[in-house]
């Protein structure tokens, strides 16, 4: 009556003699190709670091004396200052395999709200820097709210949110700008952020040290605030719980909640920490500007994606890292720069820019290949 | 057969609308067996697993573990009470490590005034962890901690995937189709893993079609058909035809046995 104990024994008799080790992978004949795929797929940054080493190069010999220089770099830096914060703020949405088209429009609205209660309604700087930091900060929780409650994809409650913000940007601004001389008057605060250092001489008289090599750069505090942003982000990403499940919410939803993650708490973190980050790049836009303008940065969106995506990071969601972002707004900080300095017109700038992109994405689908 | 079951369900009730999935179905999972559940498909088996691990709340119906009443409304409530449960598609997230999947949503925090304050994780701890659990349940052929889990065959990952199950779940694991996308190779790897969770003490509910699988390592087969429970076979005294045969109703259930 009973062939049961035998049946998948005498099914499986033939695999006696078969090799017993579940899975290895031939190393010897790999091609140099794959090999590149295999190393590039474990160290993802490794694409944008290639790619700005190599723009430096070109454009020291294709602008000599002119590009690499410390005071051009610090140029370059100090332009790409706020699309790198905006873009840490998107790697964060676009890890979840989201994306947040409103960045821009909240930093203009939180620098409309910041400027203009310290100056035009005469609120002291301490609760205006805070309120704008706060609305900043709700601004994300609503696309959070939207994205997570009503279940709608990001892309269309960005765009949603997008006009919202804009509309009561023009609102609340009147479309008036604030003069750099009544910031001086009322809020000098909301304008440190453009404050120049001199590391070199920072260096020397802070501490007593001689370190020739920081000779000629020149760092705003913006750039300061940029590299404490990345720097905390990154902490978040890589070495908190909260971390890990911004990871595993974009690389794959329903894994993620049976392995007990909260995703739409996850979610909805994200999008207002996207927030807030974008209140912080408002700070940081009134010192470059040196004011507030309604209209300013108008192409921040979808220049914080272009950052991020150049940085390797997947539109997916689940791959990604804030250093990449910095490379990649590095790279197109470099590849404008070095055009320009080159001689070439400004459309070539954006036609530079469009191929780094496709190339970029390209790259990223044949790295994803290696993991089906 | 006296002692008491660690997981049991009484008249368990669930409805789609019209389409009744679980029609007053039993349930009793012994300590120290492997028990398989087998059903054709729209039996009402994954919603009577479902309704065991709190991913489906049952109409009505009482569930106890360790013989206490118990009404879970979240799988995590379910993983909080020892019910450890392998999923089909494994959980795991590719491109996160073993080690991060391992403790994935319950990763372990620094226990210093650092964990407190900046909740650092403890990534030196959850890395031996998982590479403990890991050689416990033998799959040494795992080299590296810190790979992402994409990197791993099919078997690898469900070895993950069951390690998980093994360093958290304190009473059950529930294991839905673990052998149903793999290779003949892998299949072997997971039963034997099976066989020594079972050894350690842990009972495990073995949700599969595969009937030599089943009749291989289970002690007892819970076979459901139409919403409830018509029969336990024992696979000694049972062929693979019989309990296909129970299961699509064109044989009774053996009165002695039947539920």
């Amino acid at each position: 009556m009973s062939d049961n104990q035998s049946g998948s024994a005498l099914a499986e008799r033939g695999l006696q003699g078969a090799d017993q080790s579940v899975a290895s992978f031939d190393e010897g004949d790999v091609g140099i190709v794959r090999r590149m795929q295999g190393f590039l797929h474990r160290f993802p940054t490794m694409v944008p670091f290639i790619v700005l080493l190599a723009g430096v190069l070109i454009f020291s010999f294709a602008a000599p004396g002119k590009f690499f220089a410390p005071f051009n770099f610090s140029l370059v830096l100090q332009q790409v200052t706020i699309i790198a914060i905006l873009g840490v703020a998107q790697t964060l949405v676009i890890l979840t395999a989201g994306i947040d088209l409103s960045v821009g429009m909240i930093m203009i609205l939180a620098s409309v709200v910041m400027g203009r209660t310290a100056v035009v309604y005469g609120v002291p700087v301490e609760i205006a820097f805070p309120l704008g930091l706060a609305v900043g900060t709700a601004c994300g929780l609503l696309n959070g709210l939207i994205v997570t409650l009503l279940r709608l994809p990001p892309f269309i409650v960005t765009l949603g949110t997008w006009s919202i913000f804009g509309a009561l940007n023009v609102w609340y601004s009147r479309s008036e700008t604030i003069r750099q001389q009544d910031m001086d008057a009322n809020a000098p605060f909301l304008q440190v952020t453009g404050t120049v250092m001199k590391p070199y001489s920072f260096f020397s008289q802070t501490f007593g040290l001689d370190l020739p090599f920081l000779k000629g750069w020149v760092l705003t505090y913006g750039s300061v605030v940029m590299i404490i942003v990345a720097l905390v982000i990154w902490y978040i990403l890589n070495k908190t719980a909260f971390g890990r499940h911004v990871y595993a919410t974009g690389d794959d939803p329903d894994s993620a909640r049976l392995a007990g993650i909260n995703t739409t708490k996850t979610l909805i973190g994200v999008y207002t920490l996207a927030g807030f980050i974008c209140a912080i790049a408002a700070w940081v836009l009134i010192g470059r500007i040196g004011g507030v303008s309604p209209q300013a940065g108008q192409t921040a969106n979808l220049d914080s994606i272009t950052a991020v995506v150049i940085g390797g990071t997947s539109l997916f969601g689940g791959r990604g890292s804030i250093i990449g972002t910095l490379i990649g707004a590095l790279i197109v900080g470099v590849f404008r720069n070095g055009l320009a300095l080159s001689g070439l017109e400004l459309l070539w700038q954006d036609f530079a820019v469009g191929v780094l992109i496709i190339v970029a994405v390209t790259i990223d689908q044949w790295i994803r290949k290696l993991s089906t | 057969m006296k002692a008491e079951p660690v997981l049991q369900a009484r008249g368990l009730n669930k409805r789609y609308g019209r389409v009744v999935a679980l029609d007053n179905a039993d349930f009793d999972l012994m300590p120290d067996e492997i028990l398989a559940v087998i059903g054709d498909n729209g039996a009402g088996k994954s919603t009577l697993i479902k309704a065991l691990t709190g991913a489906v709340i049952p109409d009505f119906g009482e569930i106890r573990l360790n013989g206490q009443p118990v009404a879970f409304k979240s799988p995590i409530e379910a993983r909080h009470r020892g019910i450890e449960t392998v999923y089909q598609n494994l959980a795991v997230s590719p491109a996160l490590s073993i080690a991060d999947n391992v403790f994935l949503g319950r990763e372990k925090r620094r226990e210093d005034w650092i964990g407190r304050i900046f909740r650092t994780l403890d990534r030196g701890y959850m890395q031996r962890e998982a590479r403990r659990h890991l050689s416990d349940l033998g799959l040494l052929t795992i080299q590296n901690i810190n790979q992402p889990v994409e990197t791993l065959s099919g078997g690898q990952r469900q070895g993950v995937a069951v390690a998980r199950a093994a360093a958290f779940g304190s009473r059950v694991v529930i294991m839905d189709e673990p052998t149903a996308a793999l290779g003949v190779k892998e299949s072997r790897k997971v039963l034997e893993l099976m066989e020594r969770l079972k050894a350690r003490g842990l009972p495990i509910v073995l949700i599969s079609h595969n009937m030599p699988h089943v009749f291989e390592v289970a002690d007892r087969i819970h076979i459901h058909r139409l919403g409830k429970r018509i029969a336990v076979i024992d696979p000694k005294r049972h062929s693979m035809s019989d309990a296909v045969a129970i299961m699509t109703g064109a044989m009774a259930p053996p009165e002695d046995e039947a539920a």
